[in-house]
């Protein structure tokens, strides 16, 4: 009926959406869980599944996207005692509005990106780039430095897609390496929310802007 | 006449789908729950009993209950539900399709507001305000099969066409089929939307325009909600299950499965979500038809 890769593929981009849409983190830190399964997934459906490049490729992934990064907010979440809502600056109706936006910008561009190989799903392009357009606009409206973490690894999760387009000719160690760098920046993050937490007894990042004594 | 046995099949079986959906949540909930066939029942006890009517209503009030039930079997004459042809067909048939649901739903509030009664109105209003975002939604997916399928005419839209539309373009068709999901539980008052089991007045939506009928009156609501609940069911079952080379018996038969299917997930949903706030229902919709958009999107090439 629709090919595997596909089905992931929309799969990653409804994800996109319940993360604009949603109003409660612990589930945003979910669904950003979720999408680390199905980009854990897609090295295996496209090209050559049991080839040792994609196995290790899609266990890296999984094990970093889907268990260690969710688990590290989670923690995070906990320790720091987070209050559960979101508050974004822009409401959930307007962020899905400027996702489906980002959708479409992205279809625009696909048609000038066509995947190199023509075996890749051409929704790949699309689905990578509405990702990062969705990461950003959370990096943006949203307000709560956890939440915008929660961007920040949309953003990467796009760029991984995109990576993928050419996971056939870039060598495994840079795409690890890629992976080891996200490990160390959610985890810095993960502190820096820890320490925002305890010297301002808040995470709105909008009052870091604000000079103290 | 092979249009008119899955229609006949279609509209024997409606008063089903409520059943298997209340049964599924209750043994999702670890209860027995009641039979499969009670709607069955119910409609037979109702349908022997006396008329009454409050002193206040009108003509309005006699005449709803019939317009209600005409406008979701007339619709349903527009549905393929053979899976190739409907009965009546004809260029940009899904605007009848739609405004027939319309009028039904016109006259239910209609004599909802005519009973005088405060909690009616209050049902009606908000019962209005679903409809009102479920019908751009509705357009919207029509609008993208149409795009993805050529078609223009609701036997065209869901008919063969979906079929081979699969391969082509099936991530669109994912998108458009959780749209009319989506739709389906508000169209058919159920799931995160309206609570069919309510008692509390002030929280239902459809049910409590239905407080002031009585007898046969009340059996044609009841028949005709369950009759919408089949119709976007079966809309479902023909995009997500298209005929392929199945003969006529073994796509009857496919309908039949694929309804039952579908208000068992009706029932699963139920069972998994608590209802939504009434401020969060406009969300619920504008989701539902961004799912639309979406597919539509992933149309351009």
């Amino acid at each position: 009926m629709i090919p595997l890769s596909e089905a992931v593929l929309v799969l990653v981009l409804l994800v996109n959406f319940a993360v604009l849409a949603a109003s409660r983190l612990t589930f945003t830190i979910r669904a950003t869980a979720i999408q680390g399964v199905l980009l854990g997934i897609l090295p295996l459906t496209i090209g050559d599944p049991w080839s040792g490049k994609s196995l290790l490729l899609s266990g890296g992934t999984l094990a970093l996207k889907a268990i260690v990064l969710p688990n590290v907010l989670l923690w995070a979440m906990r320790e720091a005692a987070v209050r559960r809502e979101v508050e974004p600056s822009l409401g959930p109706i307007a962020s899905v509005g400027a996702g489906v936006l980002s959708v479409g910008l992205a279809q625009a561009l696909s048609r000038n990106l066509p995947p190199l190989d023509a075996a890749l799903p051409r929704l790949l392009v699309t689905a990578s780039i509405a990702t990062v357009l969705s990461g950003f606009i959370v990096l943006m409206t949203r307000r709560k430095a956890m939440t915008q973490v929660v961007g920040y690894l949309m953003l990467e999760n796009g760029v991984y897609l995109f990576g993928l387009i050419l996971a056939g000719r870039v060598p495994l160690l840079v795409e690890l390496g890629v992976l080891l760098d996200l490990l160390v920046g959610v985890f810095i993050m993960g502190l820096v929310v820890f320490h925002m937490n305890r010297e301002l007894e808040s995470l709105d990042s909008a009052r870091l802007s604000e000079l103290r004594d | 006449m092979t249009a008119l046995l899955p229609l006949a099949l279609l509209l024997l079986l409606a008063p089903l789908l409520p059943g298997v959906a209340a049964r599924t949540v209750a043994l999702a909930t670890g209860r027995r729950g009641a039979p499969v066939l009670q709607l069955y029942r119910d409609l037979r006890r109702l349908w022997g009993k006396d008329l009454v009517y409050g002193a206040v209503t009108t003509g309005v009030f006699r005449v709803a209950p019939v317009v209600w039930v005409f406008g979701a079997v007339a619709a349903a004459a527009f549905v393929p539900l053979d899976g190739r042809s409907a009965l009546a067909r004809f260029p940009g048939d899904f605007l009848l399709f739609a405004g027939l649901l319309a009028l039904g739903r016109f006259a239910l509030t209609l004599a909802a507001l005519d009973t005088g009664s405060s909690f009616e109105g209050m049902g009606a209003s908000r019962e209005l305000l679903i409809g009102g975002l479920a019908e751009p939604v509705l357009f919207l997916g029509f609008l993208t099969l149409s795009l993805a399928t050529g078609g223009s005419s609701l036997s065209e839209l869901f008919g063969t066409g979906v079929g081979d539309a699969w391969p082509r373009v099936g991530a669109t068709l994912v998108m458009v089929a959780l749209s009319l999901a989506m739709l389906l539980l508000a169209e058919a008052s159920r799931g995160p939307i309206d609570d069919p089991a309510t008692h509390l007045e002030l929280t239902m939506i459809h049910e409590v325009m239905a407080l002031d009928h009585s007898g046969p009156d009340l059996a044609l609501l009841l028949y005709g909600g369950a009759l919408r609940f089949a119709l976007f069911g079966a809309l479902l079952v023909q995009l997500v299950w298209p005929r392929g080379a199945m003969g006529d018996l073994a796509a009857a038969g496919r309908l039949a499965a694929g309804l039952v299917a579908v208000a068992a997930l009706v029932g699963a949903v139920e069972s998994s979500m608590a209802r939504l706030r009434m401020i969060r229902i406009p969300q619920y919709l504008v989701s539902a038809g961004v799912l639309a958009s979406l597919g539509a999107l992933l149309l351009l090439r």
